[in-house]
């Protein structure tokens, strides 16, 4: 077993792990911040991305002990029933979603996808990488690795799209 | 999974020292492809050695003029670092293609390099494979062959090399630094960085027990028109059928990599020398001494219409 101490959102939390511990088993099965999902447990669906030092990774593909020291933010650090953020808010506007077990893997990988345009980080979708900016083709592809079996593709677009002009305004 | 132990060495020598001494060792920096093979028991280290906290995820200038990229680089600041994006486009864009945006964010320049193959006969344990197993024959060759390598391929393995990043370090003539288990270091050129599968496909590189990559240098940038298309079976997040890159200088000389159609990151001489005759001549050049199955011959087409679609966008 191995001590392992990080932040999630915004609370200290020690454990004590077997090595083998995902950070997506640590946060579900330790935490029992079960928001994180999994999904394919092999990075190719999305469903388990989190926020660990403000960057969006997949929760499955990743160790907790790597993170010992680090900053964990997941869906629940995100906002709460009372008090949505408003990335939460604009998929449940836009009806995001269909079975809901993708979305706040989606969620997390939406608002950080914004951050990232902000931040000038080109995509495979950027024409110019030296102009980053916000585009439905942009979202599209930079989030290609969230995948909704229902499909929802199209409104969590329109939800994606409304958070971005939000953020402009 | 199965079990392991794991710890944090202070040094890069310390890491080498210790992957060397001890059976079954691993290094894990992103872990984005060496987890995955844990979980399905395809990996199957005793012990993982955490490389992310050794001060290898700079970028740096050299003194000849190119760029010293730490190992430990995650491919999304690279792709986006100004240097990379203004002078080595072709890499920025190869990462780019590459994966989603959360594994950039945890996938390293050494880890990209070191990447297996997706060849499904290898990620099936039920099957044989001589790159999983030596010896245990390959059920690809017979078998399901679409992706798969036509060029560089030996009796024994036919897997295709799966790095877009790896296919552009090639174009730019990058070299691997490393530091070995007695503290040496060295600099191999990645046109020997990766090994041909020959009659031993699992051996992949030409790194020796415990040494560990600590950069990748590029040299001094080339100028010119810089290119790196990827043609898959959607539009996102799949690794390549094929893909080309390229950078044309103003004097109607070229130079070329190709990905997804070969063994190891593709660079043929005769094919650069061809660039002024054309892309029908490109992909002859490129293309000589193909070995495809009858699943995978199309690459051969896709090939040469890549880089017609290459030539006409550049003469548009």
């Amino acid at each position: 077993m191995n001590a392992v101490s990080f932040t999630v959102n915004g609370r200290e939390v020690h454990l004590q792990l077997d090595p083998r511990t995902t950070l997506l088993d640590a946060l579900r099965e330790h935490l029992h911040l079960t928001g994180t999902k999994k999904g394919c447990d092999h990075g190719q669906c999305g469903a388990c991305t989190v926020m660990v030092e403000g960057r969006r990774i997949n929760s499955c593909l990743t160790l907790a002990v790597m993170h010992d020291g680090e900053s964990v933010t997941t869906v629940e650090g995100l906002g709460t029933p009372e008090k949505l953020h408003p990335m939460q808010r604009a998929f449940i506007t836009h009806d995001g979603y269909q079975c809901g077990y993708c979305t706040p893997g989606q969620i997390c990988s939406a608002v950080a996808v914004l951050e990232e345009i902000e931040a000038g980080i080109p995509s495979h979708a950027t024409e110019d990488l030296d102009h980053v900016a916000f585009s439905d083709a942009e979202v599209r592809e930079r989030m290609s690795g969230n995948i909704c079996r229902c499909a929802a593709y199209p409104n969590i677009i329109a939800a994606i799209r409304e958070c971005a002009g939000e953020k402009q305004a | 999974m199965k079990p392991f132990t794991y710890s944090r060495p202070a040094s890069v020598e310390e890491a080498a020292k210790a992957a060397a001494a001890t059976q079954g060792a691993r290094f894990i920096a992103g872990g984005t492809n060496l987890l995955d093979l844990m979980k399905l028991q395809i990996e199957t280290p005793s012990h993982l050695i955490d490389v992310n906290h050794l001060g290898l995820d700079r970028i740096e200038k050299t003194e000849e003029g190119g760029l010293r990229i730490g190992a430990l680089v995650r491919n999304t600041d690279l792709a986006a670092d100004k240097a990379v994006r203004r002078d080595y486009a072709v890499l920025s864009r190869a990462l780019l293609a590459g994966a989603s945006g959360q594994l950039r964010n945890k996938a390293t320049t050494g880890g990209n390099l070191l990447q297996r193959t997706r060849c499904p006969y290898f990620y099936d344990t039920r099957m044989p494979c001589n790159k999983r197993q030596p010896g245990s024959g390959c059920g690809a060759m017979k078998g399901i062959s679409r992706s798969l390598a036509i060029l560089g391929t030996s009796d024994a393995c036919i897997a295709q090399h799966p790095s877009d990043m790896a296919v552009a370090l090639r174009l730019l003539d990058a070299s691997v630094e490393t530091v070995g288990a007695d503290g040496g270091r060295r600099a191999i050129p990645i046109a020997d960085f990766h090994t041909l599968p020959g009659a031993t496909p699992h051996v992949e590189t030409a790194l020796k027990p415990g040494e560990l990559i600590t950069a990748v240098t590029l040299p001094r940038p080339l100028g010119g028109t810089h290119v790196y298309r990827k043609v898959r079976d959607r539009a996102s997040y799949a690794f390549a059928l094929v893909s080309v890159a390229a950078i044309f200088g103003g004097d109607g000389k070229a130079r070329f990599a190709f990905g997804g159609i070969a063994a190891k990151p593709w660079r043929v001489a005769e094919a650069d020398a061809a660039a002024s005759r054309g892309a029908r001549a490109v992909a002859e050049a490129a293309l000589a001494g193909a070995t495809p199955t009858a699943q995978n011959a199309f690459k051969q087409q896709l090939t040469a219409q890549t880089l017609a679609s290459i030539y006409r966008q550049k003469e548009a």
